[in-house]
């Protein structure tokens, strides 16, 4: 075992445990912190790829901004721990079994196909990445980058909106 | 020096993704079930990053990553503000207390 794959299995390990974690635990607050857990594992892996720009911007944006908005939420509406209602019958004899094959055949696929053979190592070393990316985020996505300004200025008004109290 | 697997990667993602449509399903809180969908976008940029990395050449699937970043963000913000207009209305974050609709 080399170095970078005992990362891959601690990080991805610590990954799938977070998300574990996520659904069994029962009080949200424990939930929004196995999350972040599951984010900064996946900011290690990012890294292990090669992509040091995306790996910041996972910890900044998702670990930082939007669960510091979910943990806020989650104190300031007091939110307890969730009531155990009997879920539908259907749900419980077809749910589980249903996402369990999902899994499966996702993971099955894709240990069969070519591209998966493929290994992480560097094909061409092109200067710097980030350069790369901004020059690619800039010239040729400019008009997806400004309508995704658009997209957050009616996401931010319809925050507002529905958050009003209608009084 | 670096070779692991893409694969591993994908599959690593695709449990990821799982466990999110398991939490999605099963969770009966409002906010945990945004958690959920939350947890099935990491997974899927993790898978974005992975083919990155196979196709070599130029970084479109970062491109993407932060283009789905952005839009977890804003969804998020507008997700949380209807779990507060709901709890306003219906004094809890049960989603099942959330039935107007259903028949």
């Amino acid at each position: 075992m080399t170095l970078p794959l005992i990362l891959f299995f601690v990080f991805g390990g610590l990954a799938v445990i977070g998300a574990l974690m996520m659904i069994f635990l029962r009080e949200p607050i424990h939930s929004a912190l196995a999350l972040i857990l599951v984010m900064v594992a996946l900011a290690a892996l990012y890294l292990l790829l090669g992509a040091e720009f995306i790996a910041a911007v996972q910890i900044i944006v998702y670990a930082g901004a939007v669960m510091v908005l979910f943990v806020f939420v989650i104190m300031l509406l007091n939110a307890g721990e969730e009531e155990r209602t009997n879920i539908s019958k259907l749900a419980h004899y077809v749910g589980w079994p249903l996402g369990i094959f999902l899994t499966v055949e996702l993971v099955y696929w894709i240990s069969r196909t070519a591209i998966g053979a493929r290994t992480s190592a560097p094909a061409i070393a092109t200067g710097d990445p980030t350069r790369d990316l901004s020059m690619l985020l800039f010239k040729s996505y400019l008009f997806p980058f400004e309508i995704t300004s658009i997209l957050i200025l009616i996401a931010l008004i319809g925050a507002l909106v529905l958050a009003k109290r209608n009084s | 020096m670096n070779e692991i697997p893409i694969s591993y990667f994908l599959v690593l993602s695709a449990i990821l993704f799982g466990l999110g449509v398991l939490a999605f399903v099963f969770k009966r809180n409002i906010i945990t079930v945004f958690m959920a969908i939350e947890l099935m976008l990491n997974a899927v940029n993790l898978a974005f990053v992975a083919f990155d990395r196979a196709r070599g050449g130029a970084h479109d699937g970062w491109v993407f990553v932060f283009f789905v970043i952005v839009v977890a963000a804003a969804e998020a913000a507008v997700g949380l503000a209807i779990a507060i207009t709901v709890v306003h209305n219906r004094q809890s974050l049960n989603i099942e207390r959330v039935n107007l609709l259903k028949f």
